[in-house]
């Protein structure tokens, strides 16, 4: 039985939010990258390639320069590679996007794997934890404080990062391009903007987008890298892209919402309570797929999604 | 406005003259370049990368063989051949939802819970049970397990739309962790401290084929492998399900009852994924471990593909790629490198798959093998565009 004296406490409360911080921002980073590339028409199933790559990538840059920013750096160029092939192959050639996702994300495992074990076979070098920002006066709040307002610097850039996507959806012509090129994209293209160029470049930011969340978890959350680090989280990201509807707020909401059950059973173990990661782990998948037999509704997806712009095809 | 205009010029030469090519030997020399084309590249390309990790390729190559087909006195083999058994089973269940252009990537989850189930109940049930009976209730529980974790997802795809793609992936994730937590608690082995199934004795495992150290299941593999095909071309079935996949609209104005059909592919594409797990953990594991996961759906995908979805191609691919994964671990082991390495190829084959089917699609249509833009931008440096 689970005592509310062992749950109603600071440190329990504290470890949720951090921990929920922790294992959600990556999946922010990455899922508001597919976001970008859905709303497109561009549907990457490559993300826990590109992730991996930009995983591999960041800690490599942050061991060697003993820089977070620069491993931050040389990750976001990690996915962004993975991108590229995605970018050449499905937006300029029109191949098949998810095959050539399944392909990005076997080849992004093995190699990463291969070359770390290659690499750091034997000896395993860890990072130095990242160094936390507190922020002046919020920080001393109980709960919140410890937990929400003690971060590395690069969580505050990501809420920011998230206000100003959602403002670049709304309220600006590239918003309105990237909606056009998954909507509707003859339309676009009729109104003199090239669609393989926005699509690329929607493509390519998600690549750099998979790359810093992948970043984010061998330096920030994990400290060092391992061969499949991700653990499908490329895959999650996919779901609460799909599930937030293009909208930035929502996939703030759903990462935190899984970045929690991911992290949840190390909390409840701190309050002495066993519960399996796996029950855990699974609650928010589950609470989706009720939620999607008790409400079912059409997941709406962009009209284009996934289908590769022919000029004058029909 | 100017790339316009030269694109667009006078159609090539080749769409004019161009005899029909219908003779058969141009057409097996057209399915082999296709599919044996990304293989071998993808080889070639492996050699590079090995190379350039400062291993020897050929010694590698060498070692495949060796220990996928001919090692310990041509014995190899048979492992290679044990490890066809369930790979073909989950190749002939995404055959046949692939050939209705539905995505069905909840395979791993669909697996795990079958050859819990069937590791979970396999001791006690072969003990109460004659072998044969307790045999079949076992795989036909797997079976039917992988079916039934596809209904979610195949009704929602079938009532409302719903991308099967998210949903078949989160069913995924759910059974992967409910198989965990079922091998974990009830049919956590009592005798032992970590994570794991009672171990099922040699002789209640499926029998060898007499001779061999093969277990049945892969009899029971090709026999699926040919009812698929033969349903998937011979049946009105399968002409249904190869006309939704083609073009749904189509297929409703023939009268296809869509939903159903979605269903019933969607059941019979995890029933098989089920029967793969069952059948690789009666005959060859016997015991099952917390967080074990051999993603064998992921790089059996490729050669789905590569099969142009038919289920009797597929069976040389899954040999290859039987090959390749046993004796990829001998290889790797002996290069000192991570057995991934193997991922690495199959993604390159995969995308050298893409590209040839590309250029292949080209030379059809009678255009030529680089993209407009490209050919642009390969010629721009060399010759400078005349002002008109």
């Amino acid at each position: 039985m689970i005592l509310a004296s062992q749950v109603w406490t600071e440190v329990f409360w504290t470890s949720v939010i951090a921990g929920g911080l922790l294992a959600g921002v990556p999946l922010m980073f990455t899922a508001l990258g597919e976001t970008i590339s859905e709303r497109a028409g561009v549907l990457n199933i490559g993300l826990e390639g590109m992730m991996l790559l930009g995983a591999y990538l960041g800690f490599l840059g942050a061991h060697y320069t003993g820089s977070v920013w620069v491993g931050f750096l040389t990750g976001i160029a990690g996915g962004m590679i993975g991108s590229v092939f995605m970018i050449v192959l499905c937006v300029w050639l029109g191949l098949d996007q998810i095959v050539v996702g399944i392909a990005i994300t076997l080849a992004g495992e093995g190699i990463t794997s291969v070359l770390q074990q290659a690499q750091f076979g034997s000896t395993y070098p860890r990072l130095d934890a990242a160094p936390t920002v507190a922020i002046p006066g919020l920080h001393h709040i109980s709960v919140l404080g410890s937990s929400l307002f003690d971060q590395p610097l690069i969580v505050y850039l990501a809420f920011v990062f998230v206000g100003l996507l959602a403002w670049l959806f709304r309220r600006t012509n590239i918003g309105l391009n990237l909606r056009a090129a998954g909507e509707k994209p003859e339309a676009l293209d009729a109104a003199g903007v090239s669609v393989v160029a926005t699509r690329s470049w929607a493509a390519l930011s998600t690549g750099a987008l998979a790359g810093l969340g992948g970043a984010y978890l061998s330096i920030v959350a994990a400290g060092i890298f391992t061969p499949f680090i991700t653990q499908g989280q490329g895959f999650m990201a996919i779901v609460i892209a799909m599930l937030g509807r293009g909208r930035p707020l929502w996939v703030l909401l759903g990462s935190f919402l899984f970045g929690i059950a991911l992290s949840l059973s190390d909390s409840l173990q701190l309050a002495g309570i066993n519960i399996s990661t796996d029950v855990v782990h699974m609650l928010p998948f589950a609470a989706i797929i009720i939620a999607l037999i008790l409400f079912a509704r059409r997941s709406y997806l962009p009209p284009a999604l996934a289908l590769p712009y022919v000029r004058g095809a029909r | 406005m100017t790339t316009e205009t030269i694109s667009t010029k006078a159609p090539p030469a080749a769409v004019r003259a161009k005899p029909t090519r219908s003779r058969l030997g141009d057409r097996v020399f057209d399915v082999c370049v296709r599919s044996l084309f990304p293989v071998i590249l993808a080889l070639g390309a492996g050699a590079i990368l090995l190379l350039a990790l400062g291993r020897n390729p050929v010694s590698f190559y060498q070692d495949i063989w060796l220990g996928g087909v001919s090692g310990g006195g041509w014995d190899a083999w048979q492992d290679s051949a044990i490890r066809m058994a369930p790979l073909l089973l989950i190749a002939a269940g995404l055959t046949v939802i692939f050939r209705a252009n539905i995505w069905n990537l909840g395979y791993n989850g669909q697996f795990l819970l079958g050859a819990a189930l069937v590791t979970g109940y396999g001791p006690s049930l072969t003990n109460n049970v004659s072998l044969p009976v307790a045999m079949l209730l076992l795989v036909l529980m797997a079976g039917a397990a992988g079916a039934v974790w596809t209904i979610v997802p195949a009704v929602l795809k079938a009532r409302y739309g719903t991308n099967e793609i998210i949903t078949t992936l989160m069913m995924s994730f759910i059974g992967v962790d409910l198989a965990n937590i079922l091998i974990k608690g009830p049919f956590q082995d009592p005798a032992v401290t970590i994570p794991q199934t009672r171990v099922l004795d040699l002789e209640k495992m499926l029998p060898n084929i007499p001779g061999t150290r093969i277990h049945i299941g892969l009899l029971v593999a090709f026999g699926a492998v040919l009812v698929v095909h033969y349903v998937l071309t011979r049946t009105s079935w399968g002409l249904r399900l190869r006309i939704m996949g083609a073009n749904p609209r189509a297929a409703r104005h023939f009268g296809v009852n869509l939903p159903r059909l979605i269903i019933t592919s969607f059941l019979v594409s995890g029933f098989l994924v089920g029967l793969a797990a069952a059948v690789d953990f009666l005959g060859l594991w016997g015991y099952i471990r917390g967080g074990q996961n051999p993603a064998y759906g992921d790089t059996v995908i490729p050669f789905v593909f590569l099969a142009r979805l038919n289920a009797l191609a597929v069976i040389p691919f899954i040999a290859f790629f039987s090959v390749l994964s046993v004796g990829g671990d001998l290889a790797a082991t002996n290069a000192n490198l991570s057995t991934d390495f193997l991922l690495v190829l199959v993604g390159l084959i995969l995308l050298f798959m893409t590209v040839i089917e590309y250029l292949g699609r080209r030379r059809d249509l009678g255009g030529t093998y680089l993209p407009p833009g490209l050919k642009e931008a390969l010629r721009a440096p060399l010759f400078r565009r005349r002002s008109p």
